[in-house]
């Protein structure tokens, strides 16, 4: 064919067929040659893995998910049993020593009331680790899956969704919280959890929408629909692991300010009430002090602040492990 | 010529402008593909070539399904499938693949090369029993010219080239019988396309394959095609063997076309004649009466303000057995020498 003379580099494995095709491979293949295995490594022998295996053997090295689940993990611990490490009872004070520095058997002293700060920031942890995880978990769930339908269907859903989500932020997150919670008269953490859900989830279905719409866009989408894939299919295998990382990352600083929040409201009045026990709480009880009793304010803010920076060092961890890109 | 597998007539997409949030009202249309008809044989190559724009692409989507179209059909194998919607249409999709342009955002880049060329089988999974799969995997890559031992890598490992391999090994696991492959090589540097476009063209022998090759590159459409057909607008301009359209094209359109080809041959280049137009494409929302190539020919007369050319053999030709005897959809259809006769080319200082 005479054609075909302008492809003179190609007449070479035009011919030889296989052979010929896959020295080029190889010679392109050099870039392949620098990539790092890992001790389980790239062997052909090994079973399929997938991007959350994956995800997880990176998971397990890496110091900062070690750290961080640690820290998470005896929070939780201590959230569900905090009598195993504080044998007081947090309700039981005694104003004689109110303010009063630390003394054996109680290491971080005692606070306004005389109630013990140790004791009392260890079962603070319980409602400030269920707020945060509870609340983020269900504005995650609730504005994903609302705003991932919206973004990847489109049309007239998104549009109402998306004003909905409009007239939602319009609400001012510490009046809607006054006016809300303060006609319930329940002194749990569920109307606090309730209240942060119906106003948290339009910024994580803003971001969900966009990170969808973005993904949806790209090719492999376009080759899974190709094939044939249904719905379900390309969302969860094609869109959501694509999409997952803002949210995932928007949703891990989230908890801390939903944690800050909870701790916002109990200190208007509105949320927890005395005699709840919540770090919230005995921060704005011991602000007033910090000039005469620091400790009775440090250690739970501290609490809350090792708390907080966990979890956002969690979802960093989880977001770099999720992207192949950064392996 | 062989049997057709596929035909398509009188393809249409017009995608509607609207104007309004919530209450939208249809105030034009953007006519993407507006009346397209060719065939394409078993184991043969059509190349469309055409401007950015034209509706090289929405034809190629509209074949894989990837988009309805407004008006037409699509017949493959006697059946139309444009119709065609769930068990029957997945059935249909197994036969008609395609390969992405880009290779970078045609791979999911968080699936490993084994998941997105096995992706194929989950969809369907009585392409493959299920213990089958990773052997089947393996041997694709094998044939597309990649190490079968890279099935555990993430597409970013690989270079463009090889990631259109990938690519095409996707679209080949389900043995289809005609890949719609969509600009394959334009994103690729020059030294890979070659490969990959030998590549196409090895498959095409081994499995029997029927291409419909999309570029707007007019060398690699050569090179591959046995049939071109020049888009214009959402139509299709000219079509022929590609001898008559690239040594004898009559078409103003190809003839402008063709002569903005790089020639590597210095002599040839000085003594060749340059055709530029004047003016952009045309708003395919606004699409000019008549003729739609008629605001940037120079051969521009009333009828072709009135009259809009058929695809058919110029009449001028009709009688002629010649090369020139070919569909143009062209009033003042003729004959144009724009590129220099194959033999000039072999003689002169030929490509490095």
């Amino acid at each position: 064919m005479p054609e075909q003379q302008p492809y003179e580099a190609g007449r070479a494995i035009a011919g030889t067929g296989m052979g010929g095709a896959m020295d080029l491979a190889a010679s392109e293949a050099t870039t392949l040659e620098r990539t790092p295995g890992g001790p389980e490594g790239t062997g052909p022998a090994g079973k399929p893995r997938s991007l959350w295996s994956d995800a997880w053997r990176d998971l397990r090295r890496d110091p900062v998910f070690l750290v961080s689940a640690l820290v998470i993990l005896f929070l939780v611990f201590i959230s569900v049993r905090p009598s195993a490490i504080a044998s007081g009872n947090p309700l039981t004070c005694d104003l004689a020593r109110a303010q009063d520095g630390s003394a054996p058997g109680h290491p971080f002293g005692y606070d306004g009331q005389g109630c013990d700060v140790y004791t009392r920031t260890v079962y603070g942890a319980r409602t400030s680790v269920t707020v945060g995880v509870l609340a983020t978990l269900g504005v995650s769930v609730f504005g994903s899956v609302l705003g991932g339908l919206a973004g990847y269907f489109g049309g007239l859903w998104d549009a109402v969704l998306s004003r909905i989500t409009d007239i939602f932020f319009a609400i001012p997150v510490v009046l809607g919280g006054l006016v809300l919670l303060s006609v319930v008269t329940s002194n749990t953490v569920w109307p606090v959890i309730g209240f942060m859900v119906l106003l948290g989830w339009p910024q994580i279905s803003r971001i969900a929408r966009g990170s969808v719409i973005t993904a949806k866009q790209n090719d492999y989408v376009q080759a899974a629909r190709a094939l044939g894939a249904s719905d379900p299919r390309i969302l969860l295998r094609h869109i959501a692991p694509n999409a997952v990382a803002p949210v995932i990352v928007v949703a891990t600083i989230a908890l801390g300010t939903y944690i800050a929040l909870e701790a916002t409201l109990s200190y208007l009045g509105v949320g927890l009430k005395p005699p709840s026990v919540s770090w919230g709480i005995d921060i704005s009880a011991a602000s007033p002090y910090i000039r005469n009793a620091p400790h009775a304010l440090l250690w739970p803010s501290g609490a809350l602040a090792v708390t907080v920076l966990a979890f956002i060092m969690l979802g960093d961890a989880v977001r770099d492990a999720l992207d192949p890109k950064l392996r | 010529m062989a049997e057709p597998i596929l035909e398509v007539s009188g393809l249409v997409k017009h995608y509607p402008l609207t104007r309004g949030v919530l209450f939208k009202k249809q105030i034009g249309a953007v006519k993407a593909v507006d009346g397209v008809d060719f065939t394409l044989a078993q184991g043969e190559t059509l190349g469309i070539v055409g401007e950015s724009g034209c509706g090289k692409s929405t034809v190629a989507r509209l074949l894989c399904g990837l988009e309805r179209p407004t008006a037409g059909t699509i017949t493959f194998k006697g059946e139309d499938i444009t119709r065609l919607s769930g068990k029957a249409l997945k059935a249909v999709r197994r036969n008609i693949q395609m390969v992405f342009q880009d290779p970078y955002t045609s791979l999911n880049p968080r699936m490993t090369v084994g998941d997105i060329i096995g992706e194929p089988y989950d969809i369907h999974p009585e392409a493959a029993p299920k213990g089958d799969r990773r052997r089947r995997v393996q041997e694709l890559l094998d044939v597309v010219g990649l190490d079968p031992e890279y099935i555990n890598r993430y597409p970013h490992q690989f270079s463009g080239g090889q990631r259109q391999r990938i690519g095409i090994a996707r679209g080949l696991a389900l043995r289809p019988e005609i890949i719609v492959a969509d600009e394959p090589v334009s994103a690729l540097d020059v030294s890979i396309q070659a490969q990959v476009v030998n590549l196409l063209a090895r498959l095409q022998t081994e499995f029997d394959l029927s291409y419909l090759f999309i570029a707007h590159d007019l060398s690699i459409v050569r090179h591959i095609s046995d049939r071109v057909a020049v888009m214009y607008l959402g139509r299709i301009v000219e079509t022929g063997r590609d001898s008559e359209i690239y040594d004898h094209p009559t078409h103003p359109y190809t003839q402008a076309l063709l002569s903005a080809v790089p020639v590597p041959d210095p002599d040839a280049r000085e003594h060749r004649e340059r055709i530029i137009l004047t003016g952009d494409v045309p708003s395919p929302a606004d699409i000019p009466s008549g003729c739609r190539f008629r605001t940037r020919c120079w051969k521009a007369q009333e009828r072709c303000v009135v009259e809009v050319p058929a695809l058919a053999v110029p009449a001028a030709f009709r009688d002629a057995a010649g090369p020139a005897a070919h569909p143009s959809a062209c009033h003042f259809a003729e004959e144009k020498q724009v590129v220099p006769p194959e033999e000039s080319r072999l003689n002169g200082n030929g490509p490095g």
